[in-house]
């Protein structure tokens, strides 16, 4: 087992709840639809393409957002659908890139389609939009080694993990997630930094994700 | 072993652990609870079980009820259905009942908490007398298409609060305050919804003189019409015409409730020749309520109107297939065909009952997802969690909130 590095500077893991804000604002139509993503608060965009990862961590693969949802199930719009589904939303480094992405995909579509405009919703079947409020903790737990890193990951919460490879990259706009950073610039281990940073972690549920981080550090430390 | 340390077993250690994290940051504050009835119906049995565990995380928690006579109550009672968008002649003289009673509660009721927690329509005047405290309204009720003069008179109120808690998204209007979602939630230590032994679920079915030789439907609720119990029995006797089933209805009534025993006569009225229709009258019997539901084949939920409809989590959190109205909170419950099936219309009801007691396995793999669903998002752990979110939102007015 190779000699394991200790910083300094140790890993403090925090944790991310969030509460869900109503905004009262709802859409009927694609073109409703539309001209409310350009204008909706970013952490509403936020919330619709990250709810699922959180709310339904038992399917999988997990649908990645909430637009794609309403606009197959609710309107029909199967193509669109689809098209909304595979935006890869691990490119986006900014939620003002994803939200502009988002409504470019629905412009090009109804530019393309003209009679998608024309379908409604039921009563009860609108698109509500919500906004996510996030609050950040620190937790108890801290790693100085990759082993104690291994073994705090096992222990804390869906909501940590969510915190530090999701929200601290799209919605605080770091650079990567915090676990490569921290392996990275105080571990000074860049393959396995690269490594954590370059899967897409949107394509599986959260405790999948848990596992795979685990998998790696643990390869690397054995 | 303290009561927040037995949910470990269920959620895991982490997620008690950060609600302690929260209660150290809510020290200091005391949160006042009021609602207008102590027993009975949704509101008062969440805030009985959670009440005591926000103490036990360090959050002062107090729990008081207001008064009002049987005149208010039945005022209230209209209110709640307008709300819900039945038709109900709302006189002026309704409204002067309403602030009579109102009145004296502003009189009586002394609101010294930080955070004063109102609930539902009944004590909403209270915030005529609001100081420098922080006011929240949390509506329980499915106001997607309420009665407008009812709600024009409750706007007046509502926009003195801090903040609104809705329980779905589609109950959210355009408001002057902020609104937060905040589905309710079960509590799966408590008698309605902790295992039970094989025995003991026997013995209510011997207590009732039901026998498990068919197929056992159930619904579990007030007898109100937003219930729809009538629809339920139409559903039944049409899947009956198919398939040798029974029906079980089961349900108490709320002291706030006074239509409940006239729509329950009607029930008995219409289910009088068959002796299959077993109606039984269970005011706050929580183990027999869980023994009837875990008897059961399928769980029926057949509201009109529903807050939120915490019997499909109930029902859920037991495994068991479950059919219900496509309305309030329920379809956060049930992805249909995948934890359950969604209806809109007694044909519709009676369809899905027979699907699922044709095909045993189906409906057994719907509850199984319907119970991992309920565990993920619908126990009391999230909705503490929730509530002491809430209670923090009030002094962090941002959407990223850093408590380091």
């Amino acid at each position: 087992m190779p000699e394991l590095i200790r910083t300094r500077e140790p890993f403090r893991f925090c944790t991310r709840l969030h509460l869900s804000e109503l905004t009262g604002l709802r859409a009927t139509t694609l073109g409703q639809l539309l001209a409310l993503i350009k204008e909706v608060p970013g952490s509403s965009i936020y919330h619709h393409t990250h709810r699922f990862l959180q709310q339904h961590q038992y399917l999988s693969p997990e649908p990645p957002n909430d637009f794609a949802y309403w606009v197959t199930d609710i309107l029909g719009e199967d193509e669109l659908g689809e098209r909304l589904v595979s935006i890869d939303t691990i490119q986006y480094s900014t939620i003002r890139d994803l939200r502009d992405k988002i409504a470019s995909t629905i412009e090009s579509y109804l530019n393309d389609n003209p009679l998608a405009k024309m379908k409604f919703a039921r009563a009860g079947e609108e698109f509500h939009f919500i906004k996510s409020v996030s609050f950040i903790l620190p937790t108890n737990y801290i790693a100085y080694d990759l082993s104690e890193f291994a073994e705090v990951l096992k222990k804390i919460t869906i909501d940590s993990i969510y915190f530090h490879i999701f929200e601290a990259r799209l919605r605080l706009e770091k650079p990567t997630n915090d676990f490569a950073f921290w392996i990275e610039n105080s571990l000074g281990d860049k393959k396995l930094a690269n490594n954590i940073s370059s899967f897409d972690p949107y394509t599986g549920t959260l405790e999948d994700l848990r596992k795979k981080i685990i998998r790696m550090v643990e390869r690397r430390i054995a | 072993m303290a009561e927040i340390e037995r949910y470990i077993p269920l959620v895991g250690q982490s997620i008690i652990d950060d609600l302690k994290l929260l209660g150290e940051r809510l020290k200091g504050k005391v949160i006042q609870h009021v609602n207008s009835t102590p027993v009975g119906g949704g509101v008062a049995e969440i805030l009985s079980h959670m009440v005591p565990l926000l103490r036990e995380l360090g959050v002062d928690t107090k729990w008081d009820v207001i008064k009002g006579g049987e005149q208010f109550f039945g005022v209230t009672k209209k209110f709640h259905n307008a709300l819900h968008g039945r038709t109900e002649e709302i006189t002026q003289r309704d409204f002067e009942v309403f602030m009579e009673t109102s009145q004296q509660n502003i009189e009586n009721l002394d609101t010294y908490g930080d955070v004063v927690f109102i609930h539902d329509p009944q004590p909403i005047a209270l915030v005529k007398k609001r100081s420098a405290n922080k006011w929240l309204w949390r509506c329980h009720i499915d106001v997607s298409n309420p009665n407008e003069k009812v709600w024009g008179f409750l706007m007046d109120f509502i926009a003195q609060f801090d903040s609104a808690v809705f329980s779905a998204p589609a109950f959210s209007r355009k408001l002057p305050i902020r609104q937060f979602l905040i589905p309710p939630s079960i509590d799966p230590l408590s008698d309605k919804n902790k295992e039970l032994p094989q025995e003991m679920i026997d013995s209510v079915l011997k207590k009732y003189d039901i026998k498990k030789d068919k197929p056992i439907i159930t619904q579990i609720s007030r007898f109100d019409r937003l219930k729809d119990p009538i629809g339920v029995i139409e559903a039944y006797l049409q899947v009956k015409k198919y398939i040798n089933c029974q029906l079980i209805l089961a349900g108490g009534t709320a002291e706030d409730d006074p239509e409940g025993f006239k729509v329950l006569g009607e029930v008995k009225e219409k289910a009088k020749n068959d002796p299959d229709i077993h109606i039984l009258i269970l005011p706050q019997n929580d183990i027999e309520i869980n023994a009837l539901q875990r008897a059961s084949d399928i769980i029926i939920q057949k509201s009109i109107r529903e807050g939120f409809g915490l019997t499909v989590a109930e029902a859920l959190w037991k495994a068991k297939p479950v059919v219900a109205s496509n309305v309030g909170g329920i379809p956060l419950q049930i992805k249909h065909k995948y934890s359950g099936l969604l209806c809109h219309s007694v044909q519709g009801a009676s369809f899905a009952i027979k699907q699922l007691l044709s095909s045993p396995e189906y409906a057994k793999k719907l509850g199984e997802n319907g119970r991992e669903h309920i565990k993920n998002n619908f126990l009391i752990t999230r909705h503490l969690r929730d509530y002491m979110l809430l209670f923090l939102s009030l002094y962090h007015p941002e959407d990223v909130v850093h408590l380091c």
